[in-house]
């Protein structure tokens, strides 16, 4: 009875002690000394943009994130990154576990609501992803009574449906590498998501050559830096740091390594960024 | 507070729980079947039987839920072709994947379907079935007659709980795309980050409510329905 209660007290302790280390877990203040630890929230998932290949991280989203805290004053070894799920984006700054996100997010105004953004940093847009070889499908309105796939909670796939070929079928799936592996194997026919996305997942080693990005937006997607709610301190100098990285050529050069390969045309009007907006 | 008038117009969330409570009772229907035959096997006199049986249960409980629900989807649908709705209708994806949910979903609670059946076979007094057996009833006569109604009304309440279970696991079917309660949440969560706990709120009691009535069901009827002994 006795080793019972103390492997229950064990077990308590440990718990206990999972919970302080997660209670630890959080972005650091504000300031920007020598050695101030910053924990910046990227996606782990997206090819090009944020992704997570054992111990490192590539990806346009990381690389901006990376010079954007140099500025700020964090070397790169201050940087931790945390991933953060679409769902979680909003509940990670205002709790304050990271201090920026770069993650694909775009800015609109429900999200406003809860979080402010610095940027624009990249103005993508939706598009398809179609098989290399495919040549029916020239845009968003070639798709009644095909298959669409995207992903569950998005609302890419839903816009096609309601605005441009009614009679599409959706597939929702709950990572777009799943949509991948459906495209390859036939049994949809587009997926449908953010054309930076699509690019990635097409340069993708193991998808070279299978499939192709169609390369006609219909929508525009303003990726943004998220910050906590009101923090127009750092909205400046995110904006700031993001000048100086477009001025210097670093932007073209980290845009050229991470989504250069894949062939993907961004809208030349507006990427890269010449004017952010107002800090509020 | 119009994110609830929302929920019912533009979501239409009434139609993703109707999903919800339609994968429920399918699957609890078809879990049930298979549970039994599983349950029978084990409890049989043949060692074969016996063997699958055990292997069954011990192979698919300790399988996640989420890995056997998307191996019916990409694994049965994508890689061996099977599908279960006609490939032409325009449908297609929705009625297959709504199918290969409930196929996945009464596979995986078949299992606890059986232990609970096996529970309840446990309360049947040994001498039930030495009797059965004196009169010259053979196997399945006995389980048919003697041991398996009074192991039902013995399984009563952990069936409950599988039953309770299997409503709130549905939502793993959104993984495969079907629309139901958890997906739905899923896109109002992205739409409006700004009520994010009133949407959690709606769902979360939508579920007590699908859930709480089947508890106190089972709960009285497993009082009514016990074996007088």
């Amino acid at each position: 009875m006795r080793q019972r209660i103390i492997a229950a007290l064990g077990i308590a302790g440990l718990a206990a002690t999972g919970l302080v280390a997660c209670g630890d877990d959080s972005g650091s203040g504000s300031g920007s000394g020598g050695g101030e630890k910053i924990t910046i929230g990227i996606k782990y998932d997206q090819p090009g943009i944020g992704l997570k290949e054992g111990t490192n991280y590539t990806g346009m989203d990381v690389d901006v994130a990376k010079y954007v805290a140099k500025e700020l004053g964090y070397s790169e070894d201050n940087i931790t990154f945390k991933e953060s799920p679409s769902a979680q984006r909003e509940t990670l700054l205002a709790n304050g576990q990271v201090k920026m996100i770069f993650a694909s997010y775009s800015i609109t105004d429900a999200r406003k609501e809860k979080v402010s953004f610095a940027g624009p940093y990249l103005t993508a847009g939706q598009d398809l992803l179609v098989k290399a070889d495919n040549t029916d499908i020239t845009g968003p309105d070639a798709l009644n009574g095909k298959k669409l796939c995207s992903v569950t909670g998005s609302t890419s796939a839903q816009k096609v449906k309601d605005k441009f070929a009614k009679t599409v079928q959706l597939q929702e799936y709950d990572g777009y590498s799943k949509c991948v592996e459906a495209l390859g194997a036939g049994a949809v026919d587009a997926l449908t998501t953010d054309n930076t996305i699509l690019a990635g997942y097409a340069s993708q080693a193991a998808n070279q050559g299978k499939f192709k990005v169609v390369g006609k937006t219909f929508s525009t997607e303003r990726y943004g830096v998220g910050l906590k709610k009101g923090d127009t301190e750092t909205c400046t100098k995110v904006n700031d740091a993001l000048k100086k990285m477009v001025d210097s050529g670093e932007w073209q050069k980290a845009f050229d390594k991470n989504l250069g390969p894949s062939g993907l045309k961004l809208d030349a009007a507006t990427n890269p960024p010449k004017t952010f907006d107002a800090c509020a | 507070m119009d994110v609830i008038s929302e929920f019912f117009s533009e979501y239409d969330g009434l139609a993703a729980f109707r999903t919800t409570i339609y994968l429920t009772l399918l699957s609890a229907v078809l879990a049930l079947l298979i549970g039994t035959v599983v349950a029978v096997m084990r409890v049989s006199p043949v060692r074969v039987l016996q063997l699958i049986g055990t292997a069954y249960v011990n192979i698919v409980r300790n399988t996640p839920l989420t890995l056997v629900i998307v191996f019916c989807n990409l694994g049965l649908f994508l890689q061996l072709g099977v599908s279960l709705a006609n490939k032409d209708s325009n449908t297609f994806i929705n009625d297959n994947n709504f199918r290969l949910a409930v196929l996945g979903l009464s596979v995986y609670h078949a299992s606890f379907v059986a232990e609970a059946i096996r529970s309840g076979v446990n309360t049947v007094p040994l001498g039930q079935a030495e009797a059965a057996r004196a009169i010259g009833l053979p196997f399945l006569k006995t389980l048919r007659y003697v041991v398996l109604p009074q192991a039902f009304r013995g399984a009563i309440t952990p069936l409950g709980n599988v039953l309770i279970a299997l409503t709130k696991n549905s939502t793993v079917a959104s993984v495969i795309g079907v629309t139901e309660a958890s997906a739905v949440m899923k896109v109002m969560i992205e739409n409006r980050p700004d009520v994010l706990f009133v949407v959690f709120g709606i769902f979360a009691i939508g579920f007590v409510i699908l859930t709480l009535p089947v508890g106190m069901l089972f709960t009285s009827m497993s009082k009514r329905l016990a074996v007088k002994r």
